[in-house]
């Protein structure tokens, strides 16, 4: 690794700052003018959606058992045991449903954007796009983009409810909670600013992992280490700003809804 | 003895002959600060194939991209058809580009698609009809002797096939101007003169301006010495070691033009450099 003055690190990051506001900003307004490619639209839905699918269920199946199983036993001790089913649903919905499946789509799709898009950029493939004629921050952007922000937010729904069921089956099954009184006490503990919360926090992690995982990609330099690295990158950029602005969101959501 | 000249498809074809195809003027770029391109000029007029000699790491591949606008010099001005591609919005470009056909080093074939995906790229983009597309990539197909590769993807193909795909997805949409970046680098000697011999097809059916790049000089002098004859469908000398005049050298190194003109001035050339070089 080279050592380059501050002045110098400096111009770097705020040139790639730059890049990636154009990259963002341009796979946005492609969105506006034609040609947009549906079919690739789709099959990038399919490819993230459908394909992250098992990772979230498990992801959120399990989180939802072993939060039940930690705060039971902590609640247990102020007497509000039955309290378990409110304490799952509002931390599922408002942060670990939307955290960890932003997380988990992200390292295994910010990494096969950007693989796939840096093994493109090395062997000529996005030079060999543009000479004949086509843009690839439309042919290859915007559809991940639209795709990862879409497929995300049913994701995280998704996340959201195997998590609840999780906690409940633990609940039910290992502490010896009614479900009815489990499932009555989830229902009531959530009001509709926590889903709002809950249900914004994808758009921009979904945002975030496809703008990220594109940008790694298409700045690729360096062959095959060069994708090694560029893949690192992205998942490892993506996975701190989706929790920086998950706290963000958080903050304007409890300004908004008061809770 | 005085070589016999083929007159030119460019003397035969009066229309914009005096405005060139592709034009540098004083053309500089360079990478983290090191020079790769020193004041380049040099125009390639109508039906011209200008051939791009010099060492590897001179700076050649680099010319190519910006004929076509992929990189931006840094000082100097390119201009393609008339147009001034160095000021020209990428948006423009696309629609600039539809004239350019271009053959990348490693070939740049996509690798999810099939051959006749590939070859048809241009042609879906642009909302050919299936059909109509279909039969144009079995044509380019043939040009290039690759009939039997249309359902097969890049992974499947020799290096020298995957050349020849990228010569057909150059050539389908019938384009004024074809880049050529090293088309015969790290193939065998047989299968080079096969994509020179497509090179000379192209160039003595077609008349298409072209830029091309090599490292070999067999190729080269091959495609300076040569022509094809449609009657026979094969390439063969010029009779009387004749010199086709349509074909031009450049001759880069270490980022400067050091040799611009015909294959005869090329061969007689006193400088030393070129000499050494040639030799």
């Amino acid at each position: 690794m080279s050592f380059v003055s501050p002045e110098v690190f400096a111009k770097q990051k705020i040139a790639a700052l730059q890049d990636y506001s154009v990259l963002a900003g341009r796979s946005i307004s492609n969105l506006f003018s034609r040609p947009i490619y549906w079919a690739d639209i789709y099959t990038q839905m399919d490819s993230i959606g459908v394909g992250s699918l098992p990772i979230v269920i498990l992801t959120g199946f399990f989180t939802g058992c072993v939060l039940a199983l930690q705060s039971a036993t902590a609640l247990e001790a102020f007497g509000a045991k039955s309290k378990t089913g409110s304490l799952v649903a509002l931390s599922m919905v408002k942060e670990l449903g939307p955290v960890l499946t932003g997380l988990m789509v992200s390292g295994r799709n910010a990494s096969g954007m950007a693989s796939e898009l840096g093994s493109m950029k090395v062997t000529e493939q996005i030079d060999a796009m543009r000479a004949l004629g086509t843009d690839p921050i439309r042919k290859l952007v915007t559809p991940r983009v639209l795709a990862t922000v879409f497929v995300l937010f049913f994701l995280t729904i998704i996340s959201d409810a195997v998590g609840i069921a999780g906690g409940a089956l633990v609940g039910v099954s290992l502490i010896g909670l009614n479900a009815s009184s489990y499932l009555h006490s989830s229902y009531n503990g959530l009001v509709i600013g926590d889903i709002a919360q809950g249900l914004t926090k994808p758009l921009f992690s979904g945002f975030i992992i496809a703008t990220v995982g594109c940008y790694f990609g298409l700045k690729t330099t360096g062959g095959t280490q060069g994708v090694g690295r560029a893949t690192t990158q992205a998942v490892v950029v993506s996975s701190v700003l989706i929790i920086v602005v998950d706290f963000l969101v958080s903050r304007l959501m409890i300004g908004i809804f008061g809770s | 003895m005085t070589p016999d000249v083929t007159p030119s498809p460019a003397a035969i074809l009066t229309p914009d002959t005096d405005q060139p195809v592709v034009s540098f003027e004083n053309v500089s770029i360079a990478f983290d600060g090191k020079t790769v391109l020193q004041d380049i000029s040099f125009e390639v007029h109508q039906a011209e194939t200008r051939i791009i000699l010099g060492p590897a790491g001179g700076g050649k591949s680099v010319l190519m991209k910006l004929a076509n606008g992929l990189l931006k010099p840094d000082t100097g001005t390119i201009k393609v058809f008339g147009e001034d591609v160095t000021s020209m919005r990428e948006r423009d470009l696309f629609a600039l580009r539809a004239r350019i056909g271009m053959v990348f080093q490693e070939s740049a074939l996509f690798d999810s698609l099939s051959v006749e995906d590939n070859v048809a790229y241009r042609l879906h983009e642009d909302g050919v009809s299936i059909e109509e597309s279909h039969d144009r990539v079995v044509e380019a197909l043939h040009f290039v002797e690759l009939d039997h590769a249309i359902t097969k993807y890049p992974s499947e193909l020799s290096g020298g096939m995957r050349r020849r795909v990228s010569i057909a997805r150059a050539i389908i949409t019938k384009p004024d101007l074809i880049l050529y970046d090293s088309p015969t680098g790290g193939l065998d000697p047989i299968t080079s003169t096969t994509i020179v011999e497509l090179i000379v097809k192209q160039r003595d059916v077609s008349h298409t301006t072209s830029l091309l790049i090599t490292h070999r000089l067999q190729d080269a002098f091959t495609l300076a010495m040569s022509h094809f004859n449609q009657a026979t469908g094969k390439m063969e000398r010029l009779a009387n070691e004749g010199i086709d005049d349509s074909t031009r050298f450049l001759v880069l190194n270490e980022g400067k033009v050091i040799f611009d003109g015909s294959t005869l001035e090329l061969v007689r050339s006193p400088d030393p450099w070129i000499k050494d070089y040639l030799s």
